[in-house]
């Protein structure tokens, strides 16, 4: 995974709750095993909507997406954040995430910053404010997000998620070293409830 | 101290804990699809890592396969990438695969609890944001992406932070031609299509007790639509008369110990939940959305509402969107909205018992004309089991379209799609914009409110198709 540490770019304001996945990375943009990730994000608005925020000339290289509540929310599908990063999009600040598409975030080295709501809505006008003229910076070293209009904002995240981000760590690898402890688990667990570690067709 | 079932099932399958403090949560079964998994195999192959459990692992074609009679790999041009990926990178890790002509084939959270794969207690993972409808039987299931998909094929646990608990209570009696459908798209009106984040939700009370364990399933897999990380019922009698027998459910001396263990996994009384919530659902009428998320629902004897009547600017505008893209007013009715499309079908609502009810209001009437109405069985074994009863017939004398298993119009990804401006009626769970087709206008049902939909070519209230023509 690719370690994040921080991230200057143009802050893209997409001001509604809830987005959802279809909408992010729509399945008709999916048709391919190895689609063009880069065109896919949004890639419906973005054709539809003259006037969707990306289509305007100052967002054309998006660095930060700015939203509301609940984004990523609906399809577990990562595409949706596949195509941030093809799109050099490393950051999203929103009000709140939905659980699994802020899982899949951490997964890919793209940083999810959620901001209680009124740092958000302070944020938010200064985004609207700036309208693309100036960049932002996310910094997580120092967990704080400095640019035009305003103070630095400082942020929360759990410090585990943090230096998984910054280091770029093999989620899997990780999970590796626990590799006795799952042994000696499924041990337990077979002698504890067999039925759980076989799965067989009993016709056979 | 008093427990709550999720905890117990947690505690039960905790491994350990990694240095960042996620707890590994180890996963009994994994049932994956070819729209996800080749991505991972692929990754894991780069990586030299093995699939840990390849027995435990099992994989469904679902998401993109063709529904037309007599299919093939190539019926959805762009699907056949996809099987053959699915089908190679299964061959190569051992994974045992439900292929096209498999006669278990199916839709991933349909097939594995009718195969007794998954069971009372047990974990579960799939690459796929609907994975707790196997909350029905009493298992915990998460879903989850690409990534994790891999990390779980790798290691068989996924490392977690532990969600938060909420309790849903359903009490009532649910009144006829109203099923779990209607009940969890009343709960999503109620709480919003985040109420459930952060949290496995257990479904509980008098409603849920005399609930058939396919509604259950209905409901649980609802529950990612008001955000929730899982959603189970605690398993009792009917559930454990419903996983026996089953071909993968442990048989004999087994079952009997199992069955011991699950007599056990219930809430303990004075359990502390984090959130709770509550249904009356006697007062229940069928439900329908009428807006672009699956919160934006009415009774169906119900008004569109009125944005100004919104609790904050986020929320009118987002309604203001909705009835623009719906083509509604507000104070119009939904009942007698005219439909181009019926769609039966979906994990949500493609059980055998779905069909069923569907059948009952269809046999010996027609789809009304103008009407596209199709049903597609969520297994190849539900499809053969509604064939043995006749209901087949039924829906084919009617007009319907009656299909191969999958996930068909539910995401379209395998090209069954509604044209630009059309107003279907689907059993599906999400009705946002696009999903079903360029701007189609999705209204999400139970199969009944479907098949009286169908029938009468306008939004009908079930409850006013008069008895058997």
């Amino acid at each position: 995974m690719q370690p994040f540490s921080s991230h200057t770019g143009i802050a893209v304001p997409l001001l509604v709750d809830d987005l959802n996945t279809d909408q992010i990375a729509p399945v008709q943009a999916m048709r391919d095993l190895k689609p063009d990730y880069r065109k896919l994000l949004f890639m419906r608005t973005r054709a539809e909507e003259p006037d969707f925020v990306l289509n305007q000339p100052q967002f054309r290289n998006p660095g930060i997406l700015v939203s509301g509540h609940n984004f990523g929310a609906g399809s577990s599908r990562e595409a949706a954040v596949w195509g941030m990063l093809a799109n050099n999009i490393r950051v999203i600040v929103a009000k709140s995430f939905a659980d699994i598409y802020r899982e899949n975030c951490l997964q890919n080295g793209l940083l999810p910053v959620a901001l209680p709501e009124p740092e958000a809505d302070d944020f938010i006008a200064r985004v609207v404010a700036v309208n693309g003229a100036a960049p932002f910076t996310v910094d997580l070293l120092t967990q704080k997000i400095s640019g035009p209009g305003g103070a630095d904002i400082t942020f929360d995240i759990a410090p585990a998620d943090r230096m998984r981000l910054l280091e770029g760590l093999d989620d899997i690898g990780m999970t590796l070293k626990h590799t006795d402890e799952i042994v000696a688990f499924e041990k337990r667990l077979a002698a504890s409830q067999p039925w759980l570690q076989q799965a067989r067709d009993s016709r056979r | 101290m008093p427990q709550t079932l999720f905890d117990m099932i947690w505690d039960g399958h905790l491994v350990g804990a990694r240095a960042d403090g996620r707890e590994l949560l180890y996963i009994d079964r994994h049932v994956l699809h070819e729209l996800h998994a080749p991505h991972a195999f692929e990754e894991l192959e780069k990586q030299h890592r093995p699939v840990r459990r390849p027995d435990l692992t099992f994989s469904a074609m679902d998401h993109t396969v063709a529904t037309k009679p007599g299919r093939d790999d190539n019926t959805n041009p762009s699907g056949a990438a996809f099987l053959k990926a699915m089908r190679e990178g299964s061959v190569r890790n051992k994974i045992k695969v439900f292929d096209l002509h498999d006669p278990e084939q199916g839709i991933s959270h349909v097939v594995a609890p009718e195969l007794g794969m998954v069971l009372p207690g047990a974990t579960h993972a799939v690459p796929d944001s609907h994975a707790s409808t196997v909350g029905g039987v009493g298992a915990l299931a998460f879903g989850c992406g690409t990534s994790e998909l891999a990390h779980i094929l790798a290691t068989q646990v996924m490392a977690m932070k532990r969600p938060k608990r909420m309790m849903i209570r359903l009490d009532g009696k649910l009144a006829a031609h109203v099923t779990a459908k209607d009940v969890a798209l009343r709960i999503i009106s109620e709480i919003g299509v985040s109420g459930a984040r952060g949290h496995v939700v257990e479904y509980a009370g008098s409603a849920i007790s005399s609930m058939p364990i396919e509604q259950r399933m209905t409901l649980c897999n609802l529950n990612i639509e008001m955000g929730g990380r899982s959603g189970f019922v605690a398993p009792d009698d009917m559930t454990f008369q419903w996983v026996a027998g089953r071909p993968y459910a442990p048989q004999g001396a087994l079952w009997d110990r199992a069955l011991a263990h699950w007599r056990t996994l219930r809430t303990d009384e004075h359990a502390v939940f984090d959130r709770e919530h509550g249904v009356n659902c006697s007062t229940l009428e069928p439900q329908i959305t009428w807006g672009t998320d699956p919160s934006m629902v009415l009774g169906i004897s119900g008004r569109v509402p009125d944005p100004s009547s919104a609790a904050d600017q986020g929320r009118k505008a987002a309604m203001q969107s909705a009835l623009t893209y719906m083509g509604l007013t507000p104070g119009m009715a939904l009942e007698g909205l005219p439909v181009n499309r019926v769609f039966i079908g979906s994990c949500t609502n493609a059980r055998l018992p779905d069909l069923q009810v569907a059948a009952d209001i269809v046999r010996g009437r027609r789809v009304a004309q103008g009407v596209i109405a199709m049903v597609v069985p969520g297994s190849s074994t539900v499809k053969r089991d509604a064939e043995a009863a006749g209901l087949d017939r039924v829906f084919r004398d009617a007009g319907f379209f009656w299909g191969e298993s999958g996930c068909s119009m539910c995401a379209g990804g395998n090209g069954d799609r509604g044209e630009p401006g059309e107003r279907i009626v689907s059993t599906t769970n999400r009705n946002f914009e696009h999903r079903q087709g360029t701007k189609v206008r999705t209204h999400l049902v139970s199969p009944a409110t479907a098949a009286a939909t169908a029938i009468v070519g306008r939004i009908a209230d079930v409850r006013h198709i008069p008895g058997r023509a």
